[in-house]
């Protein structure tokens, strides 16, 4: 029995200890519920964004480039498909291991690889490792895609340049952006991997044709795995451009000038349109616009002859006799000279201790303007150039838009030097000497001009001084809306000289061509007017070489700058043929082509009014 | 119906709030296992059909424990406790390895877990001893206990399982809480230690495998690296959390559908419920097995001698603790131990041992009114 009573206490003890248990249970349940609590109600939100971070992916999607076209319609620069690869590193788990694997499968740099992905950014967003993967990668890297988590594919366009090197220069090229350019406000909707114009057209007209990116949202698993597309905000594509110039027209200057150096521009004096604007040599931009090697690059880059330099409107070298042109303006309007009085030409003209020689060493006899302009006669513009001192001669070489920008829409464009006393004490720290006055006078010493501008000036001289910004869009298509925005030309002031003298001088500039410095320019179709222009390179010694002699890097420039019709003006030339010697023998001949092209093409159709 | 099947002469009526209970939470587990396993492929059939199977197994298991006299069970004890310790020795030496740790013996196309099976053998043999044993000092009171515990202890830690293992020393610490110490400050600091186990890492450090450690770092600092070894911890409060009030609705929940979450079928299936039912869902849950344990607690407290006592005291402190355990690691309370939820996680083993647990705590009801033998 005692046994039993203890039993029976020590069994209520127990049952009353279970009191305990019960408390314990609430107190701990209850401290549960408050976690749960915490986490869901109170943190909720933030492990709602945390479980949104950890399922989707923002994939970009890259916009295409707007298309270009030259003033006839024809198509200048497209967009192909093209595979790139991609890898998310928030879904990658052994990123050493990932790099070896594209490594092998791809035949691809380490270290390259490893470069790209280290580039900053966050690590949801997709970084682009190479583009342009051929076919067979592409597949090789869908095939290992269950092994590559954090990997992929996207179809993207890439720029394509059907006319290869043709219009090189001014179509330019694109490329990955760079560091540098995305640290900029214009950038700023940009992201690393993101293609935009390098140079040329691509470059100055960027913001118009870039479009704009679109993104995805895809659901991805633990793996990395893409499962469905969440949202897709489509991307939108740039917009059409419709250059001025005409391509044929283009591709004759650049065969033109051929294996030579130098540049053709052509305008349309009457609206500033740039009708081709060649240089040489040249570069295919497919190749420019893919990613280079480190070595492809350093090659374009130190070549001598250097291929990726716009010569149109970087090029900057002395005028020669083409600034008379201007010169010859300055004596009318200034009453320095009339159109009717005479210098005396013997072959030299004495200033202090020196003689400042004329190209013909017996001399022109007696010249007036039409004369010395036809022949080319240097004694004349010494003399007008001695007597109107440098400052004026510089006001009206700077009327006819020489010594600034033309402003043509084309990245870092040069403005070449017209001294003047000013500019000599800014520049060179130094006091003019009058003697450089006399080199000046001929386009020679401290002068120099970009081709454009040469065509610029005698655009303006044919278009009676009205002169026009220098114009490489006529049209704009935008992509959204269809409408097509005219880009108007755009007046760029007047050269201050009266309808009286730019009748004499063109009518001496036709001379030139009919009889003068210039007849390999004369034209069967059509009247030409011109002048032409031989800049020395390097001061050779008294003794005259004949110029199969002189080294080539040591030879003249030959330059001609013409116009034509003579009676109504359609279009202006400038040829710059480096080191091939004389304007009249070398240049000439490639103005004519130029021009006579041009004529016949106008005389057999119109220009097309692009439509949507 | 119940009642008319088993002999129910004598007995207390057969307690259909307790078996509705219990459907309700195994109904919820094999909801939540369908829908994180529901686009896996697997081998013989999906993960919910088999997991329907083990609960018509349990079903066996717990008529089985219900209707026969819990007595001549107890009396099965230690016998039934050395067949363990056998199946225990023998998992280690020829038992199935599955991460890193042996737990399973393969009969046929299943695969048993001993250690699951031992947490209530344990029972039983503490309950059958306390009652049978005059407890008149430290050494029948503790020491013995601690004695018979200790084998089967050392064996399921030594696969390792420290999840079995905790839960071992569990109910041993239970029942010296109920009997074995005459204090209750004592009890309540042997309670206060075990809680504390998986903090006291310094002597158990070295014998710890890998994956634990990394566990235990993880406990230690979650957010420190997501992709390693905080991995487990963080995707499941992300779960849970991210459920928020209302959760994201059946087959909604991103973490677990997406294998963000793993072991989602098994020790994380808490986070896929809270995942996809969110806060309601979860104090609905937690309500449920509120009751249950109350019931259990009840039967406790008004069982008719010690050995019931005893016995409904041990299965509700390992419900309790296996519940509590499994629910505050996947909210990143406690370390990641490895501990299933009850009725809830996928497997067989547990399932089948915890309704086997479930029929012997009611059987101990059923014979309140009934006589001494």
């Amino acid at each position: 029995m005692a046994n039993s009573s203890t039993h029976e206490s020590e069994l209520g003890e127990l049952q009353r200890r279970l009191m305990l248990l019960r408390v314990g249970l609430f107190l701990v349940v209850g401290l549960l519920a408050v976690r749960l609590w915490h986490l869901q109600i109170r943190e909720g939100p933030y492990y709602r964004d945390l479980s949104e971070n950890n399922r989707t992916r923002s994939v970009l999607l890259e916009p295409a480039r707007g298309l270009i076209y030259d003033r006839h319609g024809v198509l200048l620069a497209n967009n192909v498909p093209s595979f790139s690869l991609y890898v998310t590193l928030e879904d990658v788990k052994d990123r050493e291991g990932l790099v070896q694997n594209l490594a092998d499968l791809l035949g691809l740099d380490p270290v390259m690889i490893r470069k790209k992905l280290a580039v900053r950014g966050s690590k949801m967003l997709p970084k682009k490792i190479k583009d342009r993967l051929t076919l067979r990668d592409a597949t090789v890297i869908e095939s290992h895609r269950l092994d590559l988590p954090g990997v992929m594919i996207q179809v993207e366009s890439q720029r394509n340049y059907p006319g290869g090197m043709a219009a090189a220069h001014l179509l330019g090229y694109v490329g990955e952006i760079s560091p540098e350019q995305l640290e900029k406000p214009e950038f700023a909707d940009l992201h690393q991997g993101s293609i935009v114009g390098q140079y040329g057209v691509e470059k100055s007209f960027d913001r118009h044709v870039r479009g704009q990116a679109g993104q995805k949202s895809v659901e991805v698993d633990a793996l990395g795995h893409e499962k469905r597309t969440v949202q897709v905000d489509k991307p939108l594509a740039g917009n059409d451009l419709y250059l001025t110039i005409d391509i044929r027209l283009q591709k004759v200057a650049e065969d033109l000038l051929g294996e030579e150096s130098g540049a053709i521009v052509a305008l349309d004096p009457t609206s500033g349109d740039v009708l081709a604007m060649a240089s040489r040599p040249g570069f295919d931009p497919n190749i420019m616009s893919r990613e280079l090697t480190s070595k492809q690059w350093v090659e374009i880059v130190q070549d001598e002859r250097r291929p990726l330099n716009n010569r149109a409107s970087q090029g900057q070298y002395p005028p020669g006799s083409t600034f008379k042109v201007p010169m010859a303006v300055a004596a009318l309007e200034s009453n320095t000279m009339s159109p009717s009085s005479s210098v005396l030409c013997t072959g030299g003209y004495q200033f202090g201790k020196r003689i400042y020689h004329d190209w013909k060493a017996s001399g022109h006899g007696y010249v007036d303007l039409h004369k010395a302009l036809i022949q080319s006669c240097d004694v004349y513009f010494y003399t007008i150039g001695q007597r109107m001192g440098i400052d004026m001669m510089a006001e009206y070489a700077k009327d006819f838009g020489l010594g600034h920008e033309t402003g043509i829409e084309l990245p870092s464009e040069r403005v070449g030097s017209i001294p003047s006393t000013a500019w000599k004490l800014k520049v060179k720290k130094e006091a003019w000497l009058p003697g450089e006055t006399i080199s000046a006078a001929i386009g020679q010493g401290y002068v120099t001009v970009t081709p454009l501008q040469m065509a610029s000036m005698i655009g303006t001289v044919a278009n009676d001084g009205v002169s026009y910004r220098p114009r490489l869009v006529q049209a704009i298509m935008d992509r959204t809306t269809g409408n097509l925005q005219e880009m108007p030309a755009v007046a760029r002031g007047k050269a201050h000289a009266k309808p009286e003298t730019f009748r004499i001088i063109k009518e001496a500039l036709a001379a030139v061509v009919t009889e003068g410095t210039a007849t390999r320019a004369k034209s069967s179709i059509v009247t030409i007017g011109g002048k032409t222009g031989t800049a020395q390179v390097a001061a050779l010694g008294k003794e005259k070489k004949a110029e199969k002699d002189i080294p080539k890097k040591f030879r003249d420039h030959a330059w001609f700058v013409a116009f034509a019709p003579v009676e109504a003006p359609k279009i202006a030339v400038a040829v710059l043929a480096e080191h091939m010697g004389h304007g009249g023998s070398a240049a000439a001949p490639l103005a004519k082509e130029v021009i006579e092209t041009y004529m016949k093409q106008m005389s057999q159709e119109p220009t097309v009014v692009p439509h949507s | 119906m119940l009642d008319r099947l088993i002999d129910n002469r004598g007995l207390d009526s057969f307690d259909y709030r307790f078996l509705a209970l219990v459907l309700a939470i195994l109904g919820i587990g094999v909801l939540s296992i369908h829908s994180v396993t529901h686009s896996q492929q697997t081998g013989i059939a999906p993960y919910y059909i088999k997991q329907i199977a083990w609960i018509l197994m349990g079903s066996a298991a717990f008529v089985f424990m219900l209707v026969s006299d819990y007595h001549r069970i107890a009396r099965m004890a230690y016998p039934l406790y050395g067949v363990v310790l056998l199946m225990l020795a023998f998992v280690l030496l020829e038992g199935r390895t599955s991460k890193g740790a042996q737990r399973w013996i393969a009969l046929g196309p299943f695969s048993f877990q001993p250690s699951e099976f031992a947490k209530l053998v344990l029972i039983l043999v503490l309950a059958h001893y306390y009652s049978k044993t005059p407890r008149v000092g430290w050494l029948q009171r503790v020491i013995m206990p601690g004695m018979l515990m200790f084998p089967g202890l050392v064996l399921i830690l030594k696969q390792p399982d420290l999840g079995s293992g905790l839960s071992f020393v569990a109910v041993y610490a239970a029942m010296l809480l109920m009997v074995g110490v005459r204090s209750k400050a004592l009890g309540v600091i042997l309670l206060l230690v075990v809680m504390l186990f998986p903090f006291a890492w310094e002597g158990v450090w070295g014998s710890l495998h890998d994956y634990q450690r990394q566990r235990i770092m993880a406990f230690v600092d979650p957010d420190y690296d997501p992709g390693g070894k905080g991995y487990h911890a963080l995707q499941s409060r992300i779960a849970i959390g991210s459920g928020e009030l209302m959760g994201k609705g059946l087959y909604g929940g991103t973490q677990s559908q997406l294998k963000f979450l793993p072991e989602g079928h098994t020790d994380f299936v808490f986070a896929v419920y809270a995942e996809e039912w969110g806060f309601l869902g979860v104090l609905l849950l937690l309500v449920l097995f509120v009751a249950l344990i109350w019931l259990s607690l009840e039967i406790a407290s008004k069982a008719k001698d010690q050995l019931g006592a005893l016995l409904a005291a041990g299965i509700v402190a390992m419900l309790c603790f296996c519940v509590v355990v499994n629910i505050g690691m996947t909210a990143g309370m406690f370390p990641i131990v490895g501990i299933p939820l009850p009725l809830m996680s996928y497997g067989g083993s547990a399932t089948v041992m915890t309704m086997a647990s479930l029929g012997l705590l009611l059987n101990v009801k059923r014979r309140r009114l009934s006589l001494f033998y």
